[in-house]
C-alpha cells in the first residue's frame, strides 16, 4: 500500500478539490439530503453533503438518523445509484419528419456533460463496471452510454457503516473499492480529527492530486501519515464484518436452473406487487422499451427509449398474449437473471449486494432469503 | 477505459436508427397476410442471410420484427411477409406503395441450411412460418445439386391461409417433394386434413443425416422437433426459429430473454438441442 | 399384383407384427377400391369393417346445418381407417369418403374380432399397432384444438359463416414477434 501514493484532505480539502474538478470542467455529482432521503444532486460546496447523516436499512424500511460525528460519507446508499446519469430513464433515439411519402430521420444528439460522481460506493462502482460490459462492450454497443461513460470522473468512497440490507462482501463487490476509480476516499473521523485518505486511480486522478498540492495554500492537503493509512485500512475490514445481509453464491446458477419449478416461487408471488421498485433501484437492470410518440397529424414522430422492468405484464407480450402472465414467472424471470443467467451472459453475476430491492420493496421481499428458502428446500 | 472500436459505425443512437425503403410494390397473400416489396431509399440494399429479420418501423406507431423473406443474395427488392395482427403490422397493412417505411437490421442467427450440404433437407413450416423459411428454400434451389432430397412439410389453419401457392407448385417441378396439410378443411378442399407433424412419418428423407429447419408456433416446432427426433433425427440437426417480444434487435434492451439466451442476437435460429431444456418450462 | 399376404407386412401399420400373425389377419381381408366421390362407409351404418389405405385419399367428415360438410381428418396411403368395429355397438360415428381414385385393404370387422378373441397373444399384439396409431391421431387432434395458428381475431372457421359478426378484438394488441 505504501508505494501507491496517498494523501489526505481536510474538509476544507474536499472543498478544494470540488473546486479544482469544477473549474477544470466538470460538473461535480454528489449526496445531499433531500427529502428524507439521500440523493445525488450537483455539489458545488461541502456544506451541501450530508453531514452527520445516517441510515437505518431493513427489508420496506429506510429512515435517516442522526450519526453525531459530522461524517459526511456516513449513510449507506439512497435509493438511485447513478445509473440514471449514465442511462438515463427517457431517452430520444431518433426524430423524423414527414412531408407527402417523404420521411426525413434525425439521429438525436447524445448530451454526455463531464460528469465527476462524488461518493460512489464499491457495489455502485461493479454495477458501472457491469453496465459497462452490458451496455457499452457489446457487438453494438449503447453509443450514447458510451459516450457519457467516457466523460465521467468518478471519486470513490469506502464503505465505512454498511446498511441493513448491505450483502456486498456475498457478492465480492466492496466495501472497499478496488479499481475502476479515478481518486478514491476513505473518510476517517478519529480522535485525530475529521479527515479523508485520498489515493489516485488513474492518470487523471493523479494529476487531480497534483493539481490539489500546488492548489493548497494552508493544511486542508497534507501527505499522508502511515497512521492514516491503517485507519484507512481499519474502516474497509470493520465494514467487511458489518453486513446486514449475506447470500452463499455457492452453485448459484445451477441451483436456480434447476429449480425453475419450486413452489417457493409461488410463495414469492403471493407477496410481490410486481411494482418494479426493486428493477428501478438496481442499478444493474438495464431493460428498456421504445415508445413512438407523434403529433396529431403525424408529421412529426419522435422515438424515445425508456426504462422497462421484466415485473410487467406487457414487457414479454406476444401477439395473443404474454410469455410471463404470472407474477411467480416475473419474480423468477428477475432474481434467476440476475443471479444465474447474467453469468452465462456477461460472465459476472448481475448483482452487487447493493441491498437497494430489499430497503424500496414495499412488501420487504428479500432475495437473499428467497433464495435462501430455495437453497434450503423451503416451499 | 471504455473506447469505440475502431471502424465501427457510431451514430448518437446508434443501431437505434432505421434505413429508410420505399414501398415498391405489395402482395396480399390471405386475408390478413400481405407481402411488401421495399427498395432502399439510398439505393444501398440490405444484405442479410436467411432467416434473419429486421425490425420495421411504421412511422408515428411503432416498431415490430419480421422475418425477411425474399432470397439472400439475389438482386431485387427485399420482401417482408406480414400479418396484420397488431397496431404496427396494421399500419404497415394500410402502407400505400411510394411510402416509406423504417428498417433495422438484418438481425440475428439464420437457418445456415448449408449445413446440410450433403445431406437431405426437411423444412417443416407452420402457418405463417413459411415466409422465414423461404430464403433459405430458395438457397437450396439455387445449389440442388449440392443437396439430396428435400422436403417441405407444410401446415395452415385453413387452404385460404396457404401462401405462395404458385410457389410452391413451382418447388415441386423443381424436384422438392411438397406436403401440404390444413387443421380445418373446407368443402372444396381435397388434400390433406390434419396436423403437419403426421407428414414427418411419411416424407422420403434419410434421418441419420437430414437437417431440419422448422418454423411456426413455438407449441408446433415443440411437437415437430420431437416427432423429427423420434423418426431418427439428431436434436442438433433440428433447428428451430423462437418468437419473442424484440424490442432492439441487439440484446441491449432486455425483452427477448429466454433464461440466459437473448433471442434476438443468439436466436431467433437455434438448435433445438440448445433449447430442448428451456422449452417445455412453463412461462420461461 | 402382390397378394394381400404379401402385401400387408409393407404396410407402415403392420410393419413389426409377427409374419405368422399377418397371414392370420390376411384371411379376414379384402381388396376394395372406390372411385373419387365414393363413401367407404357413412356415420349411424353399422362398423363392420376396417381399411388400410394402399393409395389415394380417404376424407373423414362430418355434416351439420349451415356448417355443411366438414372435414375433421385425411387418411393417405400407409394411414388406417376405421375403430368402431372395436368399440361397441360398433357404428359409424363419421362419414368416410374418397376425394380421389382410392385402393384399400378392407378387414372383416367381425372376423378380426374373433380371431383376436380366439388368440388373446394376436389381440394384444394387434391392439398394440391400433393403439399406436389412436395415440398419434389424439395428438394430433389435441394440438389442432390448440388452433395454434389462429390470432385473437380468429374464430373457429368451421364455424365462421354463423359467426363472421362477432370478430373478438385484442384492445392491447401489440405485435412485438417475428411472424
Amino acid at each position: 500500500m505504501d508505494d501507491i501514493r496517498g494523501m489526505v484532505l481536510l474538509l476544507p480539502g474536499l472543498q478544494l478539490l470540488i473546486d479544482v474538478l469544477r473549474e477544470s470542467g466538470w460538473t461535480v455529482r454528489g449526496p445531499t439530503v433531500r427529502d428524507g432521503v439521500v440523493v445525488h444532486a450537483e455539489i458545488e460546496s461541502v456544506d451541501q453533503l450530508p453531514a452527520g447523516v445516517g441510515d437505518l436499512q431493513d427489508g420496506a424500511s429506510y429512515r435517516l438518523r442522526e450519526r453525531g460525528d459530522g461524517a459526511v460519507f456516513g449513510y449507506v446508499v439512497g435509493p438511485q445509484g447513478w445509473k440514471s446519469l449514465l442511462f438515463p430513464s427517457r431517452e430520444l433515439l431518433w426524430s423524423g419528419h414527414r412531408t407527402g411519402t417523404e420521411v426525413d430521420v434525425e439521429p438525436a444528439d447524445v448530451d454526455a456533460p463531464r460528469l465527476a460522481l462524488l461518493g460512489v460506493r464499491s457495489c455502485d462502482l461493479h454495477a458501472l463496471e457491469i453496465h459497462d460490459t452490458v451496455l457499452a462492450k457489446r457487438a453494438v454497443p449503447d453509443a450514447a452510454y458510451l459516450s457519457r461513460r467516457e466523460n465521467t470522473f468518478i471519486i470513490a468512497v469506502t464503505c465505512s457503516d454498511p446498511g441493513g440490507t448491505c450483502f456486498c462482501v456475498s457478492m465480492g463487490t466492496g466495501p472497499v473499492p478496488d479499481k475502476d476509480f479515478d481518486l478514491t476516499l476513505t473518510e476517517l473521523v478519529d480522535q485525530e480529527g475529521h479527515r479523508f485518505l485520498v489515493q489516485p486511480g488513474s492518470d487523471r486522478g493523479e494529476h487531480v492530486l497534483d493539481e490539489l498540492m500546488t492548489r493548497a495554500v494552508g493544511d486542508e492537503v497534507l501527505n499522508a501519515a502511515r497512521t492514516d493509512r491503517c485507519a484507512a485500512a481499519l474502516v474497509g475490514s470493520k465494514a467487511a464484518q458489518r453486513m446486514g445481509r449475506s447470500l452463499d453464491t455457492d452453485g448459484l446458477r445451477d441451483l436456480l436452473y434447476a429449480n425453475a419449478e419450486h413452489p417457493r416461487w409461488d410463495d414469492v408471488a403471493s407477496r410481490c406487487l410486481a411494482c418494479t421498485n426493486c428493477t428501478l433501484v438496481c442499478p444493474t437492470c438495464f431493460c428498456t422499451s421504445v415508445e413512438d410518440v407523434s403529433d396529431l397529424s403525424g408529421t412529426q414522430t419522435e422515438r424515445w427509449r425508456v426504462w422497462d422492468s421484466c415485473f410487467t405484464n406487457d414487457f414479454s407480450y406476444l401477439h395473443g398474449g404474454s410469455v410471463r402472465p404470472s407474477v411467480r414467472s416475473r419474480y423468477r424471470q428477475w432474481a434467476t437473471h440476475k443471479l444465474a443467467s447474467w453469468v452465462d451472459q456477461f460472465g459476472t453475476s448481475g448483482c452487487v449486494g447493493c441491498g437497494r430491492c430489499i430497503t424500496w420493496c414495499p412488501a420487504a421481499i428479500d432475495i437473499t432469503a428467497e433464495v435462501g428458502a430455495i437453497r434450503s428446500g423451503e416451499g | 477505459m471504455l473506447r469505440q472500436a475502431e471502424g465501427r459505425h457510431m451514430l448518437p443512437g446508434g443501431a437505434m436508427v432505421p434505413r429508410l425503403f420505399r414501398l415498391a410494390d405489395r402482395r396480399q397473400d390471405t386475408a390478413d397476410t400481405f407481402t411488401m416489396m421495399l427498395e432502399p431509399t439510398d439505393g444501398v440494399p440490405l444484405e442479410f442471410i436467411p432467416g434473419q429479420f429486421t425490425m420495421m418501423s411504421a412511422f408515428g406507431i411503432g416498431e415490430v420484427p419480421i422475418s425477411v423473406s425474399s432470397p439472400a443474395k439475389v438482386e431485387g427488392p427485399l420482401q417482408h411477409t406480414v400479418r396484420d395482427v397488431g397496431s404496427v403490422t396494421h399500419a404497415l397493412a394500410r402502407t400505400q406503395i411510394g411510402d416509406v417505411v423504417g428498417i433495422r437490421g438484418p438481425y440475428g442467427t439464420g437457418w445456415d441450411v448449408e449445413d446440410g450440404a450433403g445431406a437431405d433437407v426437411v423444412l417443416v413450416a407452420g402457418g405463417i412460418g413459411l415466409a422465414p423459411l423461404r430464403p433459405a428454400m430458395l438457397d437450396v434451389l439455387r445449389h440442388r445439386q449440392r443437396y439430396g432430397r428435400v422436403v417441405l412439410l407444410y401446415g395452415t389453419r385453413t387452404p385460404e391461409d396457404l401462401l405462395f401457392t404458385d410457389e410452391l407448385k413451382r418447388w415441386e417441378n423443381l424436384g422438392v417433394e411438397v406436403l401440404v396439410t390444413v387443421d380445418y378443411g373446407t368443402p372444396s378442399w381435397t388434400g390433406r386434413v390434419g396436423l403437419v407433424t403426421t407428414l414427418i412419418a411419411r416424407a422420403g428423407f434419410d434421418p441419420r443425416s437430414a437437417l431440419a429447419l422448422v418454423c411456426g408456433p413455438e407449441v408446433m416446432m415443440r411437437f415437430t422437433a420431437m416427432a423429427l427426433i423420434k423418426r431418427g433425427l439428431s436434436p442438433d440437426r433440428v433447428r428451430v426459429s423462437l418468437e419473442r417480444n424484440m424490442r432492439c434487435g441487439v440484446g441491449l434492451c432486455g425483452h427477448c430473454q429466454y433464461r440466459e439466451l437473448f433471442v434476438c442476437l443468439d436466436g431467433p435460429v437455434l438448435p433445438y438441442a440448445r433449447v430442448a431444456g428451456l422449452i417445455g418450462v412453463r412461462e420461461l | 399384383m402382390r397378394t394381400i399376404e404379401q402385401y400387408l407386412p409393407d404396410h407402415p401399420f403392420f410393419a413389426g407384427l409377427d409374419p405368422k400373425a399377418v397371414a392370420v389377419v390376411a384371411a379376414c381381408a379384402t381388396n376394395v377400391s372406390f372411385k373419387t366421390g365414393e363413401f367407404l362407409f357413412r356415420e349411424g351404418q353399422s362398423a363392420d369393417q376396417f381399411f388400410v389405405v394402399r393409395r389415394g385419399r380417404v376424407a373423414l367428415q362430418v355434416h351439420g346445418p349451415a356448417a355443411g360438410t366438414m372435414v375433421v381428418d385425411t387418411a393417405d396411403a400407409g394411414d388406417v381407417v376405421g375403430w368402431s368395429w372395436l368399440v361397441p355397438p360398433y357404428h359409424w360415428l363419421f362419414d368416410a369418403r374418397a376425394v380421389e381414385p382410392t385402393g384399400a385393404v378392407s378387414f372383416d370387422g367381425a372376423c378380426l374380432r374373433d380371431k383376436c378373441e380366439q388368440d388373446p397373444q394376436l389381440g394384444y399384439e394387434l391392439m398394440k399397432l391400433v393403439t399406436h396409431v389412436m395415440f398419434n391421431r389424439l395428438v394430433a387432434a389435441r394440438v389442432r384444438l390448440l388452433d395454434l395458428y389462429g390470432t385473437t381475431k380468429s374464430t373457429n372457421p368451421l364455424l365462421s359463416p354463423l359467426l363472421s359478426e362477432t370478430v373478438i378484438s385484442h384492445p392491447g394488441a401489440t405485435d412485438a414477434a417475428p411472424s
